[in-house]
């Protein structure tokens, strides 16, 4: 397979970044120096193999872990003596006792039994044949940007021409928010997820959010519709608040993640000109190939965080009550004891073996029937309508996304 | 083979009927496991053991 080289032209974030060896890694810090775009940090290796269970000082002083195996990071996402209410939306913010409540609706903040209502009340709405119910609707959103990327002169933005506007599109008419409205609301998701941006923005950022989904929620009070949200509205089981918070969560949850996979999965096998050719040739290979992607190229960059309740012992570690564990998704994905054969591999043919992606529990993301159908529509459909496509710089130039919650690539200009 | 499951536990992620579309299928008002087959024949068993494997929430318990 062919490698990138490492990206001259990365962004530099006000983060500060990690030493080479796990001994020497200064506490507060999570790995983020990346070799190949397409790799979690090097460091994350040696974590698995010599620190499994990794202690770590968060930036407010607090005391925490890093766990990076496959097993390990199944076992705290699954273990009900970890909670996920303090879990806080980004790194730098106050850990444990200090981490702010989060606002009603926001239901990844939540344990059982509070959680399961608001869960029970979606899952209906993301169950696999209501999934695939909505392909066709998917597949003419797809069809309809290909068109006008391909009317547009190269070389374009696929991540503004494509992989942004396919899951806005979907998510806005699911969700019933519309669609002419994504400049704001795209503009303060993104604030949202970046790292660097300051409390103040931040909190604006959040702000927003909440009052335009808030000002929607009344609106269809006052007209009931048919979609995610008029039917959330119409079944009495929430507050507006609520709603509201339930609203912001999908339409970020629905933009960010599959965008990227979107944009970097198509990086990514550009880059592997094998894959793309066995891709190409056989299109029934395009389901394992989206799991494979998402398990190879796992966008959560900083783990999920969850919150002991209790002391917990893991790998002869003592995890004392309070402290925040930071699960790796990208790290467990990665871990050759899970998968065997080569996990560091971008292999399209590879056996379904089940990865994190989607993390792990009772949080496991809601809306991944949806991603995986979005993502086998996106790249299918982009592969055949643009059999010599192309990165438009080279591929050091991409600038990716090491400075958001979310990895990926800001722009990738691609031609044919 | 013997399949339980325990339905206060499934949160409707999806992933066992991507791994053994026979056996098990959610209900379309809340996205809650159905068991299609408690029963399957034998041959399912790598399905039915790759679904309880993906099971986020471990609702899916397969008896040999």
């Amino acid at each position: 397979m062919t490698k990138a080289q490492p990206a001259k032209s990365r962004t530099t974030t006000s983060r500060t970044t990690t030493s080479q060896t796990a001994k020497a890694r200064p506490t507060g810090t999570q790995p983020t120096v990346r070799s190949c775009p397409f790799d979690p940090p090097e460091e994350y290796r040696t974590l698995r193999e010599q620190e499994p269970v990794a202690p770590m000082t968060f930036p407010d002083g607090a005391a925490g872990w890093l766990v990076t195996r496959y097993d390990d990071v199944r076992t705290v996402l699954s273990d009900p003596r970890f909670s996920a209410k303090r879990g806080v939306l980004r790194p730098g913010g106050p850990e444990g006792d200090d981490a702010p409540a989060p606002p009603p609706g926001l239901f990844i903040m939540m344990d059982a039994p509070e959680h399961t209502r608001f869960r029970r009340l979606l899952t209906g709405q993301f169950t696999v044949r209501r999934m695939r119910q909505l392909t066709p609707v998917v597949e003419k959103i797809v069809a309809e940007q290909l068109d006008a990327m391909a009317a547009a002169e190269g070389p374009v933005d696929l991540v503004q021409a494509f992989a942004l506007p396919v899951p806005s599109l979907v998510i806005c008419e699911l969700l019933g928010v519309p669609y002419a409205d994504r400049e704001e609301f795209q503009r303060n998701s993104a604030t949202i997820v970046r790292l660097n941006s300051g409390p103040e923005e931040f909190r604006q950022a959040q702000q927003a959010m909440r009052g335009y989904l808030h000002q929607l929620v009344l609106a269809k009070r006052e007209n009931p519709t048919d979609d995610i949200l008029g039917e959330l509205v119409r079944s009495g089981e929430l507050t507006d608040e609520e709603l509201t918070g339930v609203g912001v969560l999908l339409l970020i949850a629905g933009h960010e993640t599959t965008a990227n996979m979107i944009a970097l999965s198509t990086m990514c096998l550009l880059q592997n000109p094998g894959q793309l050719a066995a891709l190409r040739a056989d299109p029934s290979l395009m389901d394992g190939a989206v799991e494979e992607l998402l398990r190879y190229l796992t966008i959560v960059q900083f783990g999920v965080r969850r919150t002991a309740l209790e002391d917990v012992e893991l790998h002869g570690r003592q995890i004392k009550e309070g402290s925040t564990v930071v699960a790796s998704l990208a790290s467990g994905n990665r871990d050759a004891a899970h998968l065997a054969d080569h996990p560091e591999r971008l292999d399209v043919e590879r056996p379904h073996s089940p990865h994190l992606a989607f993390g792990h529990g009772i949080h496991q993301c809601l809306g991944q029937q949806l991603a995986r159908a979005e993502m086998k529509a996106a790249l299918s459909a982009l592969l055949d309508r643009f059999p010599t496509l192309r990165l438009a710089l080279p591929v050091e130039e991409v600038p990716m996304r090491d400075d958001m919650l979310v990895y990926g690539v800001h722009e990738l200009p691609v031609t044919w | 083979m013997k399949i339980l499951i325990d339905e206060g536990k499934c949160v409707g992620a999806g992933a066992c009927v991507l791994a053994a579309a026979d056996v098990f299928d959610q209900r379309d008002e809340d996205g809650i496991v159905v068991l299609l087959d408690a029963v399957p024949p034998h041959e399912l068993l790598p399905q039915v053991k790759d679904a309880a494997a993906r099971c986020p929430a471990l609702a899916i318990e397969v008896v040999e």
